[in-house]
């Protein structure tokens, strides 16, 4: 069926819904929140966030175990972007600790707390429930799992190493959300309790597994394994982070491109079928999505938890529902978040580094308690 | 009136100057068997047994019968959300099982039993979303994109139609029952279906909306030519306000007819299994049901 506008009946409308004027009426009454996402709402909002992510990430640049000034941050970021190789003025170790160090674990830290927050708005709207997260539901651990195989069987050590581990991440991720899947099928929409139920026990095998990989390996290698799980961010070489870079932005470019159809999954399978949705086919290939970008993250960064429930629980009360503006504030929310929280994780105690996932578990238990206890009615 | 230009200035209605009777079936169902499939119960009993009957286009249908008689799976049955197992549906003469989803949902529009609300979209959001069906075929694309001005406006027209123009900017979570109806409803509207399923739409209204919503529903009727299929328990209701009225139980029709051939005490004591009063409503004339009251004191 074709449907073709005709701006001659159009005119004969009543005047209250003159085509032009209707977005100023759908708008009408709006004090603090929009009834509906406009396009300026959606450039003014991303324009801040991204405006805050470079802030935040140069304050970040700045702090570490050796201090290094604005300035200085500055000239070597201006001496990289026009491509020159300049030493006066700036100290080669404060260049060679921004350039080889900082500035590509920023940059990882940033990649990964997006694909973890993006990664669970999707995860929310195909289970329609707040509280899911990769980490939570054990989708990281099942990556994890995928992982350790693979460095278990020497894949770590090999040329293989950059592709082949998100692949296993991939494949490990992948069964934990195939059990998942199964649970929501057969209970329509997963309630809260089973959810978490599902979480816990997923979490509990894939990480006696692990255990099982760790205490066979040698101690060398095990000590590794245990900071990797823990969820670390280290400098990457460039070429590994363009490589990481070229695959989260595939997946996420294939999960933005889903943003409507989140906007409608999250009314509820029926609802989302009667406007026209193949939900089985929409829910496997975000399912596959989501599991593909975590695999990849946790395969880089091991298990770094909570992002993606605290940054899209977060975003959500502030700028509302609407998926479209929903999923790229929260990428950015939860890459500045991610961000900051490895810089404390960096400097706390520096020179000591702290694994950066217990930063985020601490900043994340208490406020999933919080949901928990006290904001049972959004949980459905 | 606006609805009906909204439809005409989309080019979508084309029967509206033909007279209800000369029109075709929006739906022509063809002995259909539904059965629920599990592992545990491989030859469940049939929960639609054996039905054929036709949707007029144009006419207001009401579907009633008592708990489990199968009314609810009629109308996802209707709306593709399920699949008989035997049988033939064809919606305006086309098989409805080969239809994509999408095209299903620019021609029928669904409001469901359960419109429980998880995340907050406001009730603008909402409503617009009745406009996804009609959106750029790619589904790659079509994550991007954003309304149309004509989009807009048809949402605009259906909050209007459903009185929810001064909750736009509400949460959807924030509403009561009612409210929250008006809103499924007017994004079914949206859809600028042909035909409008509604599965107990007055459950949570007071009787300023049901009666509002039924006019409504007849005024798109005869301004828009809008086919509406009604589940409902309130068998006044469908009486005063539906064309026709089928009567399940047990799967399996008893009585399809006007008010006055289905609405009879008999039949519905044999359905229901319950002594009814059957009289006529004073201004319209059509049958009343009226339960047996307890007697008046003194009487026995």
């Amino acid at each position: 069926m074709k449907y073709v506008i005709r701006e001659d009946l159009l005119k004969q409308l009543p005047a209250t819904v003159e085509p032009g004027s209707c977005r100023e009426i759908l708008s009408h009454g709006t004090v603090s929140q929009g009834s509906i996402l406009t396009n300026s709402r959606w450039v003014a909002t991303l324009g801040i966030l991204t405006l805050t992510a470079i802030a935040v990430g140069m304050i970040c640049l700045h702090f570490g175990a050796q201090p290094i000034s604005y300035g200085e941050v500055l000239r070597v970021l201006g001496d990289m972007a026009s491509d020159r190789d300049r030493t006066d003025g700036t100290s080669d170790i404060a260049r060679t600790i921004l350039v080889q160090v900082r500035l590509p674990r920023i940059l990882l830290g940033f990649l990964v707390g997006c694909s973890l927050a993006s990664v669970g708005v999707a995860l929310q709207a195909l289970l329609r429930n707040p509280l899911a997260d990769p980490y939570v539901l054990g989708v990281s651990s099942g990556a994890a799992l995928g992982a350790a195989v693979g460095i278990l069987f020497g894949v770590g050590t090999t040329f293989l190493a950059e592709t082949a581990l998100p692949a296993c991440g991939f494949a490990g991720g992948l069964v934990a959300l195939v059990v998942i899947y199964r649970m929501a099928a057969t209970y329509g929409q997963l309630p809260i309790h089973s959810l978490l139920l599902t979480g816990v026990i997923l979490n509990a095998i894939f990480s006696a597994l692990i255990m099982f990989i760790t205490s066979i390996l040698d101690p060398n290698r095990s000590y590794g394994m245990m900071a990797w799980l823990m969820g670390t961010l280290t400098a990457p070489t460039y070429s590994s982070l363009v490589g990481l870079m070229i695959y989260l932005s595939i997946g996420l470019f294939l999960l933005f491109s889903q943003m409507r159809v989140l906007n409608i999954l999250a009314l509820g399978e029926e609802s989302a079928r009667t406007l026209g949705i193949d939900t089985e086919q929409a829910k496997r290939s975000l399912f596959v999505l989501t599991a593909l970008v975590t695999g990849a993250v946790v395969s880089v960064s091991g298990m770094i938890g909570f992002i993606g429930m605290i940054v899209p629980h977060a975003v959500r009360l502030v700028i509302g529902a609407d998926h479209r503006l929903l999923l790229p504030a929260s990428a950015l929310v939860g890459g500045t978040f991610l961000m900051g929280a490895d810089t404390v994780a960096r400097t706390l105690i520096a020179p000591t580094e702290i694994p950066v996932g217990i930063i985020t578990a601490l900043a994340g238990g208490p406020f999933f308690v919080y949901l928990l206890l006290w904001r049972k009615d959004r949980l459905a | 009136m606006s609805w009906t230009s909204q439809h005409r200035a989309i080019g979508m209605m084309s029967s509206d100057s033909i007279p209800l009777l000369e029109r075709g079936p929006a739906y022509d169902v063809e002995s259909i068997r539904f059965r629920y499939q599990s592992n545990e119960s491989p030859a469940a009993r049939w929960i639609l047994d054996n039905i054929s009957f036709h949707v007029q286009e144009g006419e207001v249908l009401g579907v009633v019968g008592p708990n489990g008689s199968g009314k609810t799976s009629l109308l996802k049955v209707l709306a593709r959300l399920m699949t008989p197992q035997q049988g033939h549906i064809s919606l305006f003469g086309e098989d409805l099982s080969a239809k994509a989803q999408r095209e299903v949902a620019c021609l029928v529009g669904v409001v469901p039993q359960d419109t429980q609300m998880l995340f907050p979209f406001t009730v603008a959001e909402s409503v617009l979303m009745g406009r996804f069906p009609h959106l750029a075929r790619d589904r790659w694309i079509g994550g991007f994109g954003w309304e149309s001005r004509e989009d807009l406006a048809i949402a605009e027209q259906a909050m209007m139609t459903m009185d929810i123009v001064h909750l736009a900017h509400r949460s959807v979570t924030d509403l009561s029952g009612g409210e929250r109806q008006r809103t499924v409803i007017a994004r079914a509207l949206a859809q600028t279906p042909k035909v409008l399923l509604l599965d107990e739409p007055t459950a949570f209204l007071d009787l300023q909306h049901q009666v509002e919503i039924c006019s409504v529903l007849r005024r798109l009727r005869d301004e828009g030519g809008l086919t509406v299929v009604l589940v409902s328990h309130d068998l006044n209701l469908v009486s005063q306000y539906c064309d026709r009225i089928l009567l399940l139980d047990h799967g399996k029709i008893v009585r399809l007819g006007g008010p006055g051939e289905v609405i009879e005490p008999e039949v519905l004591e044999s359905v229901y299994r319950c002594r009814v009063l059957v009289d006529r409503h004073p201004s319209s004339g059509l049958p009343r049901i009226t339960l047996p009251g307890r007697p008046l004191s003194g009487e026995n």
